[in-house]
C-alpha cells in the first residue's frame, strides 16, 4: 500500500488575505487541515460547490498557489518527499514533468502566439524527458488518442483555429504528453456543451485507462465525476464532508450535504395546459450586420402569460440571439413579433415606454450586468423611477418590498455588488427586473454560472415569483435538467433553427429527431458506467444504420 | 489578396494621403506668417517697387494654390528649391545632413530599444522588488533631466572626470565609420538616456498586464522558469502597445533632437532647420519640415503594420 501511495496530503492548511472594502485587509483559511491520499493509477473526484476549496487543494499537489493563497501548514508527499517547503527551483523541476494540469478553460490556458504543437511539447523539452522528434511523435500519438482530426497536422494550428472542445482535448494531450505520475483536471468539461462534454469526457477517461497515470479530477457535477472517478471526496468550505468510492457516495451517502449534491434537481414542476400567447413570434428571421448568413432562420414561438417557453441548445445555436431580436437590441430582418396582442416595433428606438417595461431581461453574468459603484438600492431604485416616477421614501419602502420578494431581507439595500454572493448578485438582478413590474422574462442562462444547490434556490424562487404575478418566463439554457424543472413549453434550437418545439410532455417524448436525441442522451446521469452505456448504444445505433 | 497585404496597401495609401494633408497644413502654415520671402530677403527697409519686382521674379505674385502646386511638383521631382540665404540647392543640402541625423539616430536606436526591452522584461521579472525599482528610478531620472543638462553632465564625466572621448561630435565626408562611430558616442549615449525610460516603461507594462493570463499561469505550472516565461510566452503577446511606443521615440531620434546637436556642434537637420527659422528662410523650413512628417507618419506605419502583423489571427485566419 505504501509503495503505492503516489500523492501523500496531511493536515493541509491553505490561507489567503483577502481586502474587505472599507475594513483592513484580514487572513482567511481556505482549508482547514484536509488529508488527501491517492494512489498510483487511481483517479480521485475533488467535488463541491465553488469556494469549498477543491481547485485550491488541486494545485497544491504542485505547491502551487494560485493568486495571494498560501500553502501554510500540513505535508504534501508527492512520490515520498514533501513539497510544501519546496524552493522554486526544485518545484520547477517536478511541475510539468511528475504533475501535470488541466485546466477549465483551454481557450484562455493555451498562448495565443503559438502553434499547439510547440505548446504541446514545451515541457518535454524543457524537462529534458524526450528529444524533439520523440515529443512530436508521442502529441502526435496523444492527438489520435483523444480523437483530434487530422493528429498529424493539428499541432501546426494556432489556438484561435480550432475549436474549444477540441482545445480541452489538446490540453489533456499537453498534460499527458511528459508522462507524468498525477494529471489535475480541473473542471475539464465544465466550460463545454453537453453534446461536446460527453466525447472529451470519454476521450480524457480512455487516455488515463490507457497511459495509467494517477489524476484527481475536480469538477462540481457529480453526475461527471461518478463516469470517471475510482473514489469520490465531498469537500465543502475548505473542509472534507466524506470519501468513499464512487459507488458509495453516489448510491449510499451519509452525509446530509452529499445526499443534497445527489438528489439536487429533484425539483418537480407540472406542465400547464396550452393558452393563448402573450408573446408571439411569426417567421422571423435575422442577421448581424456585415454578415451574410442568417443566425435566426424562420423562427415561430408562442409563450402564453403565467407560463415558461425554454429555448435550449448549444453555443452558437441562436439563443441568446433570439432574445436579442425580442427585446429589439437585433431588429429581425423579416417577420414578426407581437406582445399582448399589439405589434412591436422591430428595434427597441421604436417602442413605447410600456414596451420597453414590460419585457424585461436578466443575463447569466450578474456580475457584469450591475455596475459595481452603485448600491443595491440605487440599482433597483432605478427603473422605480425611471418607468414610475417613484422618489425618496416610496422608492426605499418598494426597494425594500422587492428585497423581500426575493427573499433577501433586510440589510443589503446599502450593499455594493462586491460585497454580495454569487447568489445574491443574481437575486439582485431579478429584483431590479420585477421593479419594472414586467409581463414577460427573459432569462438568458441566469444559473449557468451558479452552484447546483444556489442554482436550485433561484429556479425556485423564479417559479414562485411567477405563481404570484403571472409572469411569463422565456428561458434560454443549455442545460436540459433545468428546462425538466421550470418549463411548460420547451424549443431546442440548432445552427439557428427550430427543431423542436412544443409542450414539455411532448418535447421530451419519443420518438425523437436525431438531434434532440443527442441532446438529451448527452446529460451526464448520476449513475456509475453511464458514459460506457451511451457510448455503447450510439455504437450499435451507428452500426445499424 | 491575402489580407495583410490588403492591410499594407490600404496603410500606406493613407500614409501617403496624410502626408500630402501635412504638405498642405506645412505650406498654409508658413503663408500665414507675417511677410513673404520677398520681404525677408529685401528687409524692412525696401522700396515697393523693389518687393513688387521680386516678388513677380519668384512667382510669389501668382495665387497661393498655384504656388503650392509648384512647390508639391518640384518636392516630387525632387527639386526642393534653393535656399534664400545663400543660394544653395536645399535637396543637396538636405541631402547631407540626413545622412548625419539618421547616423546619429540609428546608432542610439540600436543601443536603447534592445536596452529598453531587456531593463523592462527584467523590471517586470522583479515587479515592485529592488531590481524594479532601481531600473525605474534610474531611468525616470534620466528623463526628467533636461536634455542640456544631460548633455554637459554626460561631457564633464566622460571628457573630464574619466577622460575617453571628446565633447564636440565633429563630423565630416571622408571619415572613416570607426571615426564616425567615436565622434558620435557622447550625443548617443545622452540620446539614448532621454528615450530609454519611456520604452522601458511601456515594455514593463505590457508585459505585466500580459502576466495576468491565464497562459501565463499553465506555462508557471509546466514549471518553466520565470525569464522564459516572460520571453517565450509573455512578450509575443505584448508586442503592439511596445512597439507603438519605439516608434515614437524612434521618430523623436529623428526630429526632436537639436538641443543635444546644438550642445556638440553635431551638424544635422535639427540645427539646419533652427539656423534656417532664425534668417526666415521659408523654403528650407518648408522642406525640412515635411521630411519630419514623412519620417514620422513612415514610422507609425511601420508601427501599426508589425503590430498588426504580430497578432496571430491576422496572419493565420480560420
Amino acid at each position: 500500500m505504501a509503495d503505492n501511495l503516489l500523492l501523500d496530503i496531511r493536515g493541509l492548511v491553505i490561507e489567503a488575505t483577502s481586502y474587505p472594502p472599507g475594513e483592513p485587509p484580514k487572513d482567511v483559511t481556505l482549508v482547514h487541515g484536509v488529508d488527501v491520499q491517492l494512489e498510483k493509477g487511481k483517479v480521485l473526484g475533488l467535488i463541491g460547490e465553488s469556494g469549498a476549496g477543491k481547485s485550491t487543494i488541486g494545485l497544491s499537489a504542485m505547491s502551487y498557489g494560485r493568486g495571494g493563497v498560501r500553502l501554510t501548514g500540513g505535508e504534501i508527499l508527492l512520490n515520498g518527499r514533501d513539497i510544501r517547503p519546496a524552493a522554486a527551483w526544485q518545484l520547477r523541476r517536478l511541475r510539468g514533468r511528475e504533475v501535470t494540469y488541466v485546466s477549465q478553460s483551454a481557450a484562455a490556458s493555451f498562448n495565443p502566439s503559438k502553434r499547439l504543437m510547440e505548446q504541446v511539447i514545451e515541457t518535454c523539452l524543457s524537462h529534458g524527458v524526450m528529444t524533439r522528434p520523440e515529443a512530436e511523435s508521442r502529441a502526435v500519438g496523444l492527438f489520435r488518442k483523444l480523437g483530434l482530426p487530422n493528429p498529424e497536422t493539428f499541432g501546426n494550428r494556432y489556438p484561435h483555429q480550432v475549436s474549444g472542445g477540441q482545445l480541452q482535448r489538446a490540453m489533456t494531450a499537453m498534460a499527458l504528453c511528459p508522462k507524468p505520475d498525477l494529471v489535475i483536471f480541473d473542471e475539464p468539461t465544465t466550460a463545454l456543451d453537453v453534446t461536446t462534454q460527453i466525447d472529451v469526457l470519454a476521450a480524457i477517461k480512455e487516455a488515463i485507462r490507457d497511459t495509467g497515470v494517477a489524476a484527481l479530477y475536480i469538477t462540481h457535477d457529480l453526475a461527471v465525476v461518478a463516469q470517471v472517478a475510482d473514489e469520490i471526496m465531498v469537500l465543502r468550505h475548505g473542509r472534507k464532508v466524506e470519501h468513499g468510492t464512487t459507488d458509495q457516495i453516489i448510491n449510499h451517502p451519509r452525509e446530509d450535504y452529499t445526499k443534497a449534491l445527489v438528489s439536487v434537481r429533484s425539483l418537480e414542476h407540472a406542465e400547464k395546459p396550452e393558452a393563448a400567447p402573450i408573446l408571439r413570434i411569426e417567421n422571423v428571421t435575422a442577421r448581424y450586420r456585415g454578415t451574410t448568413f442568417d443566425v435566426l432562420k424562420n423562427i415561430s414561438l408562442g409563450l402564453p402569460p403565467g407560463q415558461t417557453l425554454a429555448v435550449v441548445g448549444e453555443s452558437g445555436s441562436g439563443k441568446s440571439t433570439l432574445a436579442r431580436a425580442i427585446t429589439g437590441l437585433l431588429p429581425p430582418t423579416k417577420g414578426r413579433i407581437s406582445f399582448d396582442g399589439r405589434p412591436l416595433s422591430a428595434a427597441f428606438r421604436g417602442r413605447t415606454r410600456q414596451d420597453l417595461r414590460e419585457i424585461q431581461m436578466i443575463y447569466q453574468m450578474a456580475d457584469t450586468a450591475m455596475n459595481p459603484r452603485q448600491t443595491v438600492r440605487t440599482m433597483i431604485g432605478r427603473p422605480l423611477e425611471f418607468y414610475f416616477g417613484m422618489k425618496g421614501r416610496e422608492r426605499d419602502l418598494r426597494v425594500q418590498e422587492l428585497l423581500d420578494q426575493i427573499e433577501m431581507g433586510k440589510g443589503f439595500a446599502d450593499r455594493y455588488p462586491a460585497e454580495l454572493s454569487g447568489g445574491q448578485k443574481q437575486r439582485v438582478c431579478i429584483a431590479r427586473a420585477l421593479a419594472a413590474q414586467p409581463k414577460l422574462i427573459i432569462c438568458d442562462e441566469v444559473t449557468s454560472a451558479l452552484d447546483p444547490l444556489v442554482a436550485d434556490g433561484i429556479l425556485k424562487l423564479l417559479l414562485n415569483l411567477q405563481a404570484e404575478t403571472q409572469m411569463a418566463y422565456l428561458f434560454i439554457t443549455h442545460d436540459l435538467a433545468t428546462v425538466r424543472a421550470i418549463a411548460d413549453k420547451i424549443a431546442v434550437m440548432y445552427k439557428g433553427e427550430v427543431v423542436r418545439y412544443g409542450q414539455k410532455s411532448d418535447v421530451l417524448a419519443p420518438p425523437f429527431d436525431d438531434y434532440t436525441d443527442l441532446l438529451l442522451s448527452s446529460v451526464p446521469e448520476m449513475q456509475l458506467g453511464w458514459l460506457e452505456n451511451v457510448l455503447e448504444h450510439r455504437r450499435m445505433a451507428s452500426a445499424g444504420n | 489578396m491575402h489580407p495583410i497585404l490588403k492591410l499594407l496597401v490600404q496603410r500606406i495609401a493613407l500614409g501617403l494621403l496624410l502626408l500630402f494633408a501635412v504638405s498642405a497644413v506645412i505650406f498654409l502654415g508658413v503663408e500665414a506668417l507675417p511677410g513673404d520671402t520677398a520681404q525677408a530677403i529685401l528687409g524692412q527697409s525696401a522700396t515697393p517697387q523693389a518687393l513688387e519686382n521680386l516678388r513677380n521674379q519668384m512667382g510669389l505674385d501668382q495665387p497661393a494654390l498655384t504656388r503650392y502646386f509648384n512647390w508639391l511638383g518640384g518636392v516630387l521631382t525632387g527639386d526642393l528649391g534653393k535656399a534664400l540665404t545663400n543660394g544653395v540647392d536645399i535637396a543637396q543640402a538636405i541631402g547631407q545632413r540626413l545622412g548625419n541625423t539618421l547616423f546619429l539616430a540609428g546608432c542610439a536606436a540600436l543601443i536603447s530599444v534592445p536596452l529598453a526591452l531587456i531593463l523592462g522584461a527584467v523590471a517586470a521579472r522583479y515587479a515592485g522588488r529592488w531590481p524594479d525599482k532601481l531600473i525605474s528610478g534610474v531611468t525616470l531620472t534620466t528623463i526628467s533631466l533636461p536634455e542640456f543638462v544631460a548633455a554637459y553632465f554626460v561631457i564633464f564625466l566622460l571628457t573630464i572626470v574619466i577622460p575617453v572621448f571628446q565633447p564636440v561630435a565633429m563630423v565630416f565626408p571622408g571619415m572613416s565609420f570607426w571615426a564616425k562611430l567615436q565622434a558620435v558616442a557622447l550625443p548617443v549615449i545622452v540620446l539614448v538616456l532621454v528615450v530609454l525610460a519611456h520604452m522601458m516603461r511601456m515594455t514593463r507594462a505590457a508585459i505585466l498586464n500580459v502576466m495576468q493570463s491565464a497562459y501565463i499561469e499553465t506555462a508557471e505550472l509546466k514549471g518553466l522558469s520565470p525569464m522564459t516565461i516572460i520571453w517565450k510566452h509573455a512578450f509575443p503577446n505584448a508586442v503592439a502597445p511596445i512597439i507603438s511606443v519605439v516608434a515614437i521615440n524612434l521618430a523623436y531620434l529623428v526630429v526632436g533632437v537639436v538641443v543635444v546637436e546644438v550642445v556638440f556642434s553635431y551638424n544635422a537637420l535639427g540645427q539646419y532647420l533652427v539656423d534656417h527659422v532664425t534668417k526666415r528662410d521659408l523654403p528650407v523650413v518648408q522642406a525640412v519640415g515635411l521630411i519630419f512628417a514623412a519620417v514620422y507618419i513612415g514610422l507609425n506605419i511601420i508601427a501599426d503594420v508589425t503590430a498588426i502583423i504580430a497578432n496571430p489571427r491576422l496572419r493565420h485566419p480560420k
